[in-house]
């Protein structure tokens, strides 16, 4: 008995949940401090909570090259956990930097919004570092339960109630799913260890036929597709996103969405890697579904929020690209796609944050007219912020299209990447119309109320340095990702 | 100094543009006058590239520069590759002379937003001389995309009336033709990485080695076919052109006509014909085939225009038929008459532009009907409006003549005869609509009691145009300068494109035909190499 506990207490290895137990530890300290801390002064909780992120990243780090392999193998810190911690960590941190001044307007200065930004991170974290279903799993919940509650947070607003609920309940329906489908997995394998269903499926290949096999397998992908709102699972997104504080909307579409990719990556190329001919099919179908539902449905929006909603249900159709491709090139395409995505969609939600009033009802085509005039600093910085949605060089988002439609290219699927750049041709023209809306249209408003708070502030010149960097030197990050392949 | 050359033509206009954004937003006249002294400086050191006299005897790329820029483990790699040759020499020297007179021409034009107006301009001078000397296609695509940003902003904020809807469909129509090329772009990469063969990123040079099957070849050449052909534009995609001109304000009409239509026809010469060469000797005839219709077509569109800058905006298109046909002509003679209509093209439409932008800065109208009996109010302009009008038409000892002369030339020799005899009326047609035009304008009777107090052109609109006039009777009397330059590159061209020599032809110089003072022993000798 005494062995066995021994045995167990070598395999914990906690170098290998560091930076998640570092983040929770911080997160649960901000609860205490937060409960007693005057009311409506949140400042200092955001401080600390971007010191928490920081401190993780530097604990993060060290795992770099040097894998680490935890709880007997359910948790492992390799080079593509870091490279999504430091996703999760960068998209929580400019949603923290852009929240504080946003909090107070909307009349919630309440402190527990950012202990709760940092358990989702720290729910991600996990699901990227997972190798087990069930420590996957784990992870899910931490941050899908965190995401229900910020979701609603503006407990007067009805859209943010709507909001919070619909995700609830959906989420919690899209989880019954991916449950039973690692149950029929599990049933199938006998295990839950990832590697080992896949030397399982290796092994007998005539399992992976199985019809519970596959069975398990899309009702998995299923559950992983609902959080990414790759369509036909998309329906919950646009009244979430609309619904939702608009920080928690960009760390949302960021964040959370990179997790789900991370761990829907890792489960399908090294558990499932031997049915890679009956995914690739469906995914190659619901990446392309994906696209045109996003950009279309786009093109018609009036309110900004959710036009970038639908913007990033496409966004994730061309993720989706990558992984359908399934090479290096375009594996690390995700992940490079992944950190340019996260820059330029919340550097454009920064901007309209700073743009929108109390209760943002101007946030709309109509309620920027002529912004570009009036502030023309911020203007500029939300065009370039458009230009590398729409994929126009040099920005991070043309060098991570490129990467991915590279790596479809590489792999053979011609057509695929012929209907994802057509596809971000039809979204130029919802993108041009924002920009039409900021230049073309003469000013009806001053902007006048438009306050440079210091957080956003950095938060959007960050993000557009970043995306510039990424346009112009993307050797540096796409080597990084090229190494934190599987 | 002068192996950085290229660079620093390239990104002076840049710099500038980050100085003119800090010079305070209200004066206008030291923001204009700050952005001419940028281009005047960019022209200056682009001006050792005309005379340089290696381009006489070879058709390579000089000025070459190289470093590596994008390089991700065996995946990729992209560099900074750049050059020029005869053909690329004068499309740089094109884009870096017009730039000025486009500065110039807003003067009195653009008052609200000149900052911006000015930034934006600067920042498509940069694209577009990269994109001219660009020798790698990643290189070149990054720049071909960046010019449409400015150009957007351009007509969407200081265009006319219905600007936006120019400005999107000038947005999405160039970017779909680019999207698609880009897929192309990667496809051929991939081919040759995967054929095994030593390339160095997406180098030109390495891809015209490459020996692609044809059925590769033609999907690969459409897709680029596709893209430059909206930029030129051909028939049938050429719709976006005139919504575009005619909202454009005058100096975004003249750099669109005059350079960033010659970036279409230039991605024909230096990409989509050199790399794919069995795909353009199949989709030969049908690519003259549209470049005839324009000419013809574009014609009879401009006659029945009621704007005199919609006007100029089709016979846009008929000219750059004439582009296309000379440069599938594929022989020496059209294909550098090809290229001196690029610049001829450039410099009389750009001139029209300036032209019409005159009139319409004076009255606030462009329709036709609006004017008449113009040139007793105002000579100076009348004189100029004709020699402009008449070089268009290409009246011997005006550029036009010889470029359009040199392409019908050489179509005739070429498989593309009776192409030719159908082009030929065009020039007919063309005659038609600008004189048409011009004495609608210009003759009749003073009868519009709007038009009696009009003022003759000023000083500053004099210098405007008079770099442009002085050009189009250098270039009618004496082609030689910028042939004699061009003719190497061509011929190399031609040999990549044909897989042989070209022949030589019996040198005709054009102007000297009709009795102009040009000698015979000046005349362009092609294949000289003989």
């Amino acid at each position: 008995m005494e062995n066995l506990v021994q045995t167990a207490m070598q395999n914990v290895n906690f170098a290998a949940i560091m930076p998640s137990l570092v983040l929770a530890c911080f997160s649960m300290a901000l609860l205490l401090i937060n409960a007693f801390s005057r009311r409506g002064a949140t400042a200092h909780v955001a401080g600390i909570s971007l010191l928490a992120l920081v401190v993780t990243g530097f604990s993060a780090l060290s795992a770099w090259n040097n894998p680490q392999v935890g709880f007997a193998g359910h948790v492992v810190l390799d080079n593509y956990a870091v490279f999504f911690t430091f996703v999760f960590l960068i998209s929580a941190a400019l949603t923290v930097f852009m929240s504080d001044a946003y909090l107070k307007r909307e009349g919630y200065p309440i402190g527990e919004f950012y202990s709760l930004i940092l358990f989702s991170t720290v729910g991600a974290m996990i699901m990227a570092s997972g190798t087990d279903l069930m420590t996957i799993f784990l992870g899910l919940e931490i941050l899908s339960v965190s995401l229900y509650v910020l979701a609603g947070f503006f407990r007067g607003s009805k859209k943010s109630n709507e909001a919070g609920l619909k995700y609830f309940l959906l989420g919690a329906f899209s989880t019954g799913f991916l449950l039973y489908g690692m149950a029929l997995i599990y049933g199938v394998t006998g295990t839950t260890n990832l590697v080992d269903i896949g030397s399982h499926f290796s092994l007998s290949p005539q399992s992976a036929m199985n019809p519970v096999a596959i069975a398990g397998m899309m009702l998995m992908a299923t559950g992983f597709l609902f959080k990414i709102a790759i369509a036909p699972f998309h329906m919950w997104a646009p009244d979430v996103y609309e619904g939702s504080p608009t920080p928690i909307t960009a760390f949302m579409s960021a964040g959370p969405k990179a997790a789900a990719f991370a761990a829907l990556m890792r489960i399908f190329l090294v558990s499932l890697s031997s049915m890679q001919t009956t995914w690739e099919t469906a995914f190659w179908v619901l990446a392309v579904l994906t696209m045109i539902t996003g950009n279309f449905l786009a093109l018609n929006q009036q309110n900004l929020k959710r036009m970038l909603a639908y913007s990033s249900i496409a966004h994730a159709g061309y993720a989706m690209v990558g992984l359908v491709a399934a090479n290096a090139i375009g594996i690390s395409g995700v992940l490079y796609y992944m950190l340019a995505y996260s820059f330029m969609n919340i550097g454009a939600f920064a901007v309209l944050v700073l743009i929108g009033k109390k209760g943002e009802e101007n946030l709309t085509l109509d309620g920027i007219r002529g912004f570009g005039y009036k502030r023309p600093l911020l203007g500029v910085l939300l065009t370039i912020c458009l230009f590398s949605l729409m994929g126009i060089p040099p920005s991070a988002g043309f060098s991570g299209k490129f990467f991915i439609f590279a790596g479809a290219l590489n792999a053979g699927f011609v057509w695929l990447a012929i209907l994802g750049v057509l596809n971000s041709a039809v979204s130029l023209y919802y993108y041009l119309r924002i920009m039409v809306a900021m230049y073309f249209k003469d000013p009806e408003e001053d902007f006048e109320w438009i306050k440079l708070t210091p957080g956003a502030t950095i938060c959007i010149v960050i993000s557009v340095i970043a995306v510039l960097y990424m346009g112009i030197l993307p050797s540096g990050i796409m080597s990084l990702a090229r190494q934190a392949l599987l | 100094m002068s192996e950085h050359l290229l660079s620093l033509m390239t990104f002076f206009p840049i710099l500038g543009m980050l100085i003119v954004l800090m010079l305070p937003k209200n004066n206008g006249g030291l923001l204009k006058g700050a952005t001419l002294v940028v281009t005047l400086i960019t022209f200056a050191i682009s001006f050792p590239l005309a005379l340089d006299p290696v381009f006489k005897t070879s058709g390579a790329m000089h000025y070459k520069e190289f470093a590596e820029w994008i390089h991700v483990g065996n995946y990729f790699q992209m560099n900074y590759n750049i050059g020029v040759d005869g053909i690329s020499l004068w499309l740089v020297m094109l884009t870096t002379f017009i730039m000025p007179i486009a500065v110039l021409s807003t003067w009195q034009a653009v008052t609200k937003n000149v900052k911006g107006y000015m930034a934006l301009l600067l920042l498509l001078e940069t694209a577009m001389l990269g994109a001219f000397i660009s020798l790698d296609l990643f290189l070149f695509y990054i720049f071909w995309e960046l010019m449409l940003i400015p150009m957007y902003f351009m007509i969407g904020i200081w265009g006319g009336a219905n600007r936006i809807y120019a400005a999107v469909k000038f947005f999405i129509y160039t970017a779909v033709g680019s999207l698609l090329m880009l897929v192309a772009i990667i496809y051929i990469y991939y081919t040759a990485v995967n054929s095994g063969m030593d390339i160095s990123g997406f180098s030109i040079a390495d891809f015209y080695n490459l020996s692609l099957d044809l059925a590769l070849q033609k999907w690969l050449f459409l897709a680029f076919a596709l893209s430059f052909a909206i930029k030129v534009p051909m028939f049938p995609v050429h719709t976006w052109l005139a919504d575009a001109h005619t909202e454009a304000p005058t100096a975004g009409s003249v750099i669109l006509a005059a350079v960033m239509l010659k970036m279409g026809t230039y991605g024909y010469v230096r990409f989509a014909m050199p790399l794919f060469p069995e795909a353009l000797a199949y989709y030969l005839p049908y690519l003259a085939g549209l470049a005839v219709i324009g000419i013809v077509y574009g014609a009879l569109v401009a006659m029945m225009q009621k704007d005199v800058k919609k006007l100029v905006a089709y016979s846009s298109i008929s000219h750059l038929g004439f582009v296309m046909l000379g440069i599938f002509a594929l022989n020496t003679i059209g294909m550098s008459g090809a290229v001196l209509q690029m610049i001829n093209h450039g410099i009389s439409t750009g001139a029209l532009f300036l032209i019409v932008g005159f009139i319409y800065e004076r009255r606030h109208t462009r329709l036709i009907s609006d004017f008449g009996g113009l040139s007793k109010q105002m000579p100076v302009y009348a004189t100029i409006f004709m020699i402009v009008t008449l070089s268009s038409i290409g009246l011997p000892g005006t550029n036009g003549f010889v470029g359009e002369f040199m392409i019908l030339l050489g179509a005739f020799q070429s498989e593309l005869r009776w192409f030719a005899v159908v082009a030929t009326s065009g020039v007919i047609l063309a005659a038609v609509y600008m004189l048409w035009m011009f004495q609608r304008v210009m003759f009749g009777k003073l009868d519009n009691p709007k038009n009696q107090n009009l003022k003759d052109l000023s000083i500053r609109e004099l210098c405007v145009i008079a770099p442009l006039l002085i050009f189009i009777f250098w270039i009618g009397v004496y082609p030689n300068t910028f042939l004699e330059k061009m003719n190497p590159a061509v011929d190399q061209l031609i040999e990549q494109v044909t897989g042989e020599k070209p022949q030589i032809v019996i040198p005709v110089a054009p102007a000297a035909v009709h009795g102009h003072a040009v000698q015979h022993d000046e005349v362009p000798v092609h294949g000289q190499h003989h």
